[in-house]
């Protein structure tokens, strides 16, 4: 074993010091777990693992000193038994805490697991950095795949966050539904609105500063605000025509919550339909003109296809920050996963608030990955 | 027939073209020559009207272009441009079938097309037709270009330096790809080019354009011959203009008939630009002409160099 140490400056080792000591510190300080009398007090601290967890990120650390190839791997595999077994070992303690406590008893992760699982994870995510994309996805799915199968087999019931679940399984299922469908109107409607707009500026020149200029006001004005500012006129609007109102529209509720996510969803859309025309060869545009393709004709058979792949990338965007958003729209009555974040911070119920956020980033993901693979089938078949 | 009636067009304060009148008549390879920035491609966007007159008509076959629908003039006019503009999501074939199938032709038809040009512009290699623009050569693309071009059997072909990205030996072999078609065809074809060689090469008759006026019309040699004024005189290249004449110039119409020589004979349909390189490649001051494969007569270096109108 030669034993050399890294050098700081090419950043190889660098991420490994990094995040050990952040391990290192997770492993001690914070606690792994808190254990509580009922839901909404805040537990008292518990690290039954805390020697094993520092042992694994002091390996690490002797890892990084490695140069054989042999250390690479060793660190990937610590890392990812981190993202898998955190979780794992997690579910075990609480089970073995529940067995001697009263029914009420809660077991929340603390901040030390939270700190090592993030930390473990940045690890792995650097140590694949480079790897065979198929190792990658390999990975990170095994990882996914064992902490499902342990769930199944209810590995991790003692844990508070699920017995939190397991006590609000319809209403988050309704939530869940809620939240699913405030992004996807918002998104066919920004589509919609945003491609023609975009189409339209990008036609007219860069003259149309009015238009972006307004756009980009918008997405200055923070969210909560802008929710709060469409509770007026939207109730004006159900009050001046009633038949508005009989359909849901309102001061509160999906109308007002749908339309101020579509503000914030022009801009992308407009910006990316922009881009997405000006990747069309300026040459294959002037082909089709004079063969005599009409206005529609070239935008259906030349622009649309070759400028398919920018729109899709910003609808990703897109995609992912409405479903951030929305969580904010349960404020004004739209329901949708943000009602467990706000109905947990004023009930002090911590597990509410993550069951609530933890979703809503699980979504996200979920929706990033889906525009991942739909953009991967298009660049392929282009 | 194209006929160009006054024309006129500025861009802002520039004009472009000024008070422009031809007439190109059916069947004729007539060619735009002239620096940059003279105009000429922008004449010939005023043919399929890609570019408006402000004043003056353009007319094809006595009917002025202003009057017909944009679209419709366009579908029956060739058009090849220098960038080529392949779209890059479309394959060879279907790139090339553009036109027909703005026009609706049936299915059947649109294939038959397709193979026969595939074949008539030597694009006849295994599995072309399902090749995507960019695993092409710059050759390759530009004869996919000049296939759309002629895909629906237009009688009018515009055609705007199509060649002029393309290596020496690719535009001489696409040059007598073109020829060769627009002989058969009977295609009146509007060709832009800056390259003299290129002009007097390919057109019937050529029309130098300066500053957006034409400044002479008439045949190769006319214009070698006879040049107009002085920026003529320069255009066609001074004391090389000799030279280009060559290249127009056909051996059998310079031969001595009858005559004997010995060497490697040439063919009589052959430039005398080919003739004076086999002189020279052969050591030989006279070389034998054959047609159709018979000895006819006598090609000799003091002909060509000798001044004969």
């Amino acid at each position: 074993m030669s034993a050399k140490p890294a050098p700081l400056i090419e950043g190889t080792a660098l991420p490994v010091w990094v995040l050990s000591a952040v391990g290192l510190v997770a492993a001690w300080l914070p606690a792994f777990l808190r254990v509580a009398p009922n839901r909404l007090l805040t537990g008292e601290a518990l690290s039954p693992h805390a020697w094993l967890l520092a042992g694994g990120w002091l390996l690490a650390v002797a890892c990084s000193f490695v140069t054989v190839p042999a250390g690479r791997w060793v660190l990937a595999l610590l890392a990812w038994t981190g993202v898998a077994g955190l979780p794992l070992l997690a579910g075990a303690d609480a089970r073995d805490v529940l067995a001697h406590a009263t029914p009420f008893t809660r077991v929340q992760p603390g901040a030390g697991f939270w700190l090592g699982w993030l930390a473990a994870a940045l690890l792995l995510l650097d140590r694949l950095r480079g790897m065979r994309k198929a190792w990658q996805a390999g990975a990170w799915f095994a990882a996914l795949a064992a902490i499902v199968a342990a769930s199944a087999t209810g590995a991790f019931d003692g844990l508070s966050l699920v017995r939190e679940w397991q006590a609000q399984r319809a209403p988050f299922a309704a939530a869940l539904g809620e939240h699913l469908r405030l992004a996807a109107v918002t998104l066919v409607l920004a589509l919609a609105f945003g491609a023609p707009l975009g189409w339209w500026v990008w036609r007219t020149g860069r003259a149309n500063g009015v238009l972006v200029g307004t756009l980009a006001f918008l997405q200055t004005v923070p969210s909560l605000a802008l929710f709060a500012l469409l509770i007026a006129p939207f109730a004006w609007l159900a009050h001046a025509w009633p038949a508005l109102g009989a359909l849901g529209f309102g001061g509160t509720g999906g109308a007002p919550a749908v339309f101020a996510l579509l503000l914030y969803a022009l801009l992308p859309v407009v910006r990316y339909t922009v881009a997405g025309l000006d990747a069309v060869p300026a040459d294959a545009r002037e082909a089709a003109r004079g063969l005599g393709m009409s206005r529609a004709q070239l935008l259906w058979s030349v622009q649309l296809p070759l400028g398919w792949p920018v729109l899709l990338a910003g609808l990703r965007i897109v995609a992912v920050q409405t479903i951030g958003l929305a969580a904010v729209a349960s404020l004004i009555g739209a329901g949708g996963l943000g009602r467990f974040v706000f109905l947990g911070i004023g009930q002090g119920a911590m597990d509410m608030v993550l069951l609530g956020t933890l979703a809503i980033i699980a979504l996200a993901l979920v929706a990033d990955l889906l525009f991942q693979g739909l953009l991967a089938l298009t660049e392929r078949r282009a | 027939m194209i006929e160009f009636d006054h024309v006129h067009k500025r861009f802002g304060q520039q004009v472009v073209i000024d008070d422009l009148s031809l007439r190109i008549e059916s069947g004729e390879f007539f060619v735009l020559v002239g620096p940059s920035g003279s105009g000429k491609s922008t004449l010939l966007r005023t043919v399929n009207r890609l570019v408006p007159v402000d004043a003056g008509q353009v007319r094809i076959d006595g009917e002025d272009v202003a009057t017909r629908d944009a679209e419709t003039l366009r579908r029956g006019i060739g058009y090849a441009i220098q960038s080529v503009g392949l779209f890059p999501h479309r394959t060879v074939a279907e790139n090339i079938a553009t036109v027909p199938r703005l026009l609706h032709w049936p299915p059947h038809e649109i294939r038959a097309r397709t193979a026969e040009l595939l074949s008539l512009l030597h694009l006849d290699e295994p599995g072309m037709g399902s090749r995507y623009p960019h695993t092409l050569s710059g050759g390759q693309q530009q004869r996919v270009g000049v296939a759309r071009a002629l895909a629906a059997r237009p009688r009018i072909v515009l055609m705007d330096e199509p060649f002029g990205a393309l290596d020496p030996l690719t535009r001489e072999s696409l040059q007598a790809s073109l020829k060769a078609i627009q002989r058969d065809t009977g295609t009146t074809i509007l060709f832009v080019t800056h390259d003299m060689d290129e002009a007097f090469g390919l057109g019937d008759r050529v029309g130098l354009m300066l500053d957006g006026g034409l400044v002479q019309v008439g045949s190769p040699l006319d214009l070698l011959h006879a040049p107009a004024d002085d920026r003529v005189r320069d255009f066609v290249g001074g004391t090389r203009a000799r030279l280009r004449e060559l290249a127009v110039r056909t051996v059998g119409d310079n031969m001595r008939r009858g005559e004997q020589a010995d060497g490697d004979p040439v063919d009589a349909d052959a430039s005398l630009q080919d003739a004076l390189g086999a002189m020279l490649s052969q050591g030989r001051d006279r070389l034998p002409v054959q047609m159709h494969g018979e000895r006819v007569g006598a090609i000799v270096l003091a002909d060509l160099v000798s001044r004969r109108a």
